[in-house]
């Protein structure tokens, strides 16, 4: 029995009757106690995963039905609600929080006997790029634990790199499963806006960012698409995808498509062993049959600028209500009143929160909203006019995922504006409501380089069918643990 | 010139369900903090989910209010903290973007004088703040979400009033509108509730807040106008400010903070995508729309000769006007309509006697009948209304329970006739003296039957008998 196994592998084996769930499930959770110390993926671990594992082989043994997971195991970043277990958002103002409902998502996992074995480490309610912002520590590279895992879904990106799960959840408000997924070198997917529920995710920033399956191969990312994906009554921006199954035709290769290099994503700041993997990409890309043109989208310039102003506007008022008042941590209120309370209470949110509440409440207020929040909201729509019209020509869109290598922890801890920068590549999908994905491409110096591919709305299809035919060309080393 | 404009918050009690949620939308009776669920008490990871009915009844609202109603609505987040607002933020409607709430540009007419709507919205209602003791001397206030999320309507009228006394007709007429259209219960607590703002010639203009009930409306504004009008003769500035009604001392008191002071940061709602109002649904809304209380009562006048006063009564009130629209028929419409303002009135003025009433259009239509028919005189009927509203039994049983069968039989009323004179021989002699005291006698002759003699019958055998 081997971890590494993908998830389809996985369901195969069981299947076949090569091991229990619970042998499966238990061997995790060694692996989990040999090695989390040190990578810290975990906030905390199902203590019930092996009684569950048990109730599901025994239901196997009974021939009872039994769902397409069949136990797997799969971890699930702590600002997504599963029912009765801690749900931190990494921060010290849930500290103490148990959701009492499931996410959309979880409730279809669970209904697929799929098995959620831990909550992931991520930076303060996701704002971040590196995991340091937890309220908890950070989570460590497993492909060289001196350097950050990417983030905001760092714990996430770990779990599934270092083999403490199958799969994994993540949400992608600017990059956040796409850049820790290029750093730890998994797959990672951002869906459509709309494509899959946001119902139990604890927003940041709601109206761009989504959830999205992390995963060791294209298929198993595919695989969790369709079990998450699709219209939900509690989440009125879903949006009715009749039930696609992104399995089907996967291998159907990219013969005759048409790619577009996106020239400002490639340009300067981008390091150049990055530089020199994209290009290889492309000639893959090519080899396979597509031809690549480059792109130019004079919008992404200001991108950045747009995607800081527009988050920290919706996180403002999003993140309003931690106020303790409801749920929270344990406080003492003797001797304050409703005011001094609240400032008090939440002087608990860390320093990029606290940073961004700060933009958050300036940039959308009256008399500065017009020079920036409506700004923001016009550069928004501009790049989204942009990016369909470019979709006119091409049928996908390529750039590297991140556009330097992965670093050292502390290196820009300090330095804001270059942490923003580090979005640069990835903010476009989420402003523009388009699905992107992360693959997997190379390995420099032993730090992994991932390549984006960005497709047209509710193109998810034809998007794992180039991430799928990227993946075939590689062949990466096995993560040393 | 004095100028008062309104901002009138409805509930819309009748909706099943809370606008983001499926919790009871009438949170009344409700022991606190049990009407509620993650939507609603915003717990993280919550989303809102529109509930569509709501925007059919604020539509409906609208159209009532003569408003236009746009093709597509947006909503807001409105940004502040207090501790009676789960999120923090208030979901409502604005139209800085373009006309994007439910409705605008609306007019109503109050004894002839034209007042203006400015906008409709549609917003949850916050949740409701229990002082322990009074408001300001309490260490403890208690909060009760039951009331978060209930669907709230906030209709802004234009500065158009004149005095308070305008302002109360328009309530007055407001509150039977939104009744009669099936949308609201304006007579529950807390169900209606309006702020006010007020300026007199050369002044600012100031708000009036925390208004409890349309009574004190009157008086808060009452109370605003002799206080500007007191600062102007002594010539000092009035400044624009918001007040708050003080309940307890019945005087308005200056808010500490300013309301243009606020900042609350408005922006779309990503979570509530635009909603559109296609044509065919405003067109099937406005089909589906009760019928106006003016038209009721024109309508009332023409068709069955109903004096005006009775078709006002008739009319303003939807409890009597449905009760008319099932009980009568062509022939019997002027009873019913007479039984329902004379007699009923006094059984059913209250909402609790309504709900325990047990009469039903059937025993108003059967009781006109009897009286149409003879079968029992109108002087028994007030008794029968009496006790079907307590028993509900019908019109028969009682009849004959009660022995109130109408006397049309020559020879019975010919007999308790004797019995009268017999007994009345002074008035008898009177009578034939002066025969318009003849009434007297038809008195005690519908004493001793109960008053179930036919009362036209008795005079006309009285007459023969006596020879006058």
């Amino acid at each position: 029995m081997n971890l590494s196994i993908s998830a389809l592998e996985y369901i195969d084996a069981i299947k076949n009757g090569d091991f229990t769930i619970e042998e499966f499930v238990s061997k995790t959770l060694d692996h989990i106690k040999k090695v989390d110390g040190k990578l810290h993926a975990y906030l905390s671990v199902n203590e019930k995963a092996l009684d569950q594992a048990k109730e599901l082989d025994k239901k196997r043994k009974a021939k009872e039905k039994i769902g397409s997971c069949i136990g797997m195991p799969i971890a699930v970043k702590d600002n997504i609600c599963v029912k009765d277990t801690k749900t931190t958002c990494a921060s010290k103002m849930l500290e103490k929080y148990v959701a009492p409902f499931d996410a959309t998502v979880i409730a279809r996992l669970r209904k697929q006997d799929a098995l959620f074995i831990g909550k992931t480490n991520l930076d303060e309610f996701a704002m971040g790029t590196t995991t340091e912002f937890s309220a908890y520590g950070p989570s460590k590279n497993p492909w060289n634990t001196q350097y950050v895992p990417g983030g905001s879904s760092g714990g996430s990106a770990v779990a599934v790199s270092a083999l403490e799960s199958i799969a994994s959840l993540g949400s992608d408000t600017g990059g956040s499963v796409r850049n820790p997924a290029s750093f730890c070198s998994i797959v990672g997917l951002k869906p459509t806006y709309g494509l899959v529920s946001r119902y139990g995710l604890i927003s940041y920033a709601n109206s761009i960012e989504q959830i999205g399956p992390m995963a060791r191969t294209v298929k198993d990312t595919a695989f969790l698409l369709n079990i998450i994906s699709g219209i939900d009554p509690n989440d009125n921006t879903t949006i009715d995808n009749h039930g696609e199954d992104y399995l089907k035709d996967i291998e159907a290769g990219i013969d005759g498509k048409k790619i577009g290099i996106i020239s400002e994503m490639v340009g300067k700041g981008t390091d150049k062993e990055v530089s020199s993997a994209t290009k290889k990409a492309l000639s893959k890309f090519e080899s396979l049959g597509a031809k690549c043109e480059e792109i130019s989208l004079d919008m992404i310039d200001y991108s950045v600028a747009s995607y800081y102003t527009i988050t920290s506007t919706e996180a403002g008022s999003n993140l309003a209500r931690y106020d303790n008042l409801r749920y929270g941590f344990d406080f003492d209120l003797e001797g304050y009143e409703f005011n001094s309370y609240i400032a008090k209470t939440r002087k608990n949110f860390g320093p990029e929160v606290t940073r961004r509440l700060i933009i958050g409440g300036f940039v959308p207020s009256a008399g500065h909203a017009g020079r920036y929040f409506l700004k923001a909201l016009k550069v928004k729509s501009r790049l989204t006019k942009e990016i369909n019209s470019a979709f006119k020509k091409v049928d996908f869109l390529v750039a590297p995922t991140v556009p330097i290598l992965p670093f050292k922890f502390g290196e820009k801890l300090d330095d804001p504006v270059a942490m923003f920068l580090i979005d640069f590549n990835t903010v476009t999908a989420n402003l523009t409501g388009k699905p992107a994905i992360s693959v997997p491409f190379e390995m420099s110096n032993g730090l992994p380089i991932g390549i984006q591919i960005i497709a047209d709305s509710m193109q998810e299809k034809s998007l794992f069918q180039a991430a799928y035919a990227l993946e075939s060309t590689t062949n990466l080393p096995k993560v040393p643990l | 010139m004095t100028k008062i404009g309104l901002e009138i918050h409805c509930q819309l009690t009748k909706l099943e369900s809370k606008l983001f949620c499926s919790c009871k939308a009438d949170y009344r009776g409700f022991e606190p903090n049990t009407n509620i669920c993650p939507v609603c008490v915003g717990l993280p990871g919550s989303l809102p989910r529109l509930n569509k009915k709501a925007i059919e009844k604020a539509t409906v609202i609208a159209m009532a209010l003569n408003c236009q109603t746009p093709p597509k609505i947006a909503f807001f987040r409105k940004n502040y903290f207090y501790p009676d607002l789960p999120k923090n933020f208030q979901i409502t409607q604005l139209n800085i973007y373009g006309p994007t709430s439910i409705g605008q540009e609306g007019k109503i007419s109050v004894e002839g004088k034209e007042i203006r709507i400015r906008r409709i919205q549609l917003e949850e209602d916050p949740g409701r703040l229990i002082y322990e003791g009074s408001s300001e001397r309490t260490q403890i206030t208690l909060v009760d979400y039951n009331r978060a999320g209930t669907p709230l309507v906030e209709i802004v009228t234009e500065p158009d009033f004149e005095n308070p006394k305008q302002v109360r007709l328009f309530l007055n007429i407001l509150s039977d509108l939104l009744e009669n259209l099936g949308v609201s219960d304006p007579s529950l607590e807390g169900a209606m509730r309006a702020d006010a703002n007020v300026s007199i010639e050369g002044g600012s203009k100031v708000e009036i807040k925390n208004i409890n009930s349309f009574y004190d409306l009157e008086k808060a504004l009452q109370f605003e106008l002799t206080r500007q009008q007191s600062l102007a003769e002594r010539k000092i500035e009035i400044i624009q400010e918001t007040r708050h009604w003080d309940d307890r001392r019945k005087i308005t008191i200056s808010a500490r903070s300013k309301e243009g002071e606020e900042d609350y940061r408005y922006f779309l709602e990503g979570d509530i995508p635009w909603v559109m109002i296609a044509p065919q649904v405003v067109s099937r809304l406005k089909k589906d729309m009760p019928e106006s209380i003016s038209s009721k009562r024109e309508r009332y006048i023409k068709n069955f000769d109903i004096p005006t006063q009775v078709a006002d009564v008739l009319s303003s009130d939807k409890f009597y006007s449905d009760l008319f629209e099932q009980a009568h028929s062509e022939k019997n419409a002027k009873e019913v309509a007479n039984l329902i303002t004379t007699d009923l009135m006094g059984f059913v003025d209250t909402k609790e006697k309504r709900k325990e009433s047990k009469l039903n259009a059937k025993h108003l239509s059967d009781l006109a009948n009897s009286i149409i028919e003879n079968k029992i005189t109108r002087n028994s009927s007030k008794t029968v209304l009496q006790t079907i509203v307590k028993t509900g039994k019908s019109v028969p049983q009682i009849i004959s329970e009660l022995d109130l069968g109408h006397v049309s039989d020559e020879k019975e009323i010919t007999m308790v006739i004797d019995e009268v004179i017999k007994e009345e021989s002074k008035a008898v002699d009177e009578a034939k003296q002066k025969p318009e005291t003849i009434n007297y006698l038809v008195g005690k002759v519908m004493k001793k039957t109960k008053g179930k003699a036919d009362a036209t019958l008795t005079l006309e055998l009285l007459k023969k008998r006596l020879n006058c």
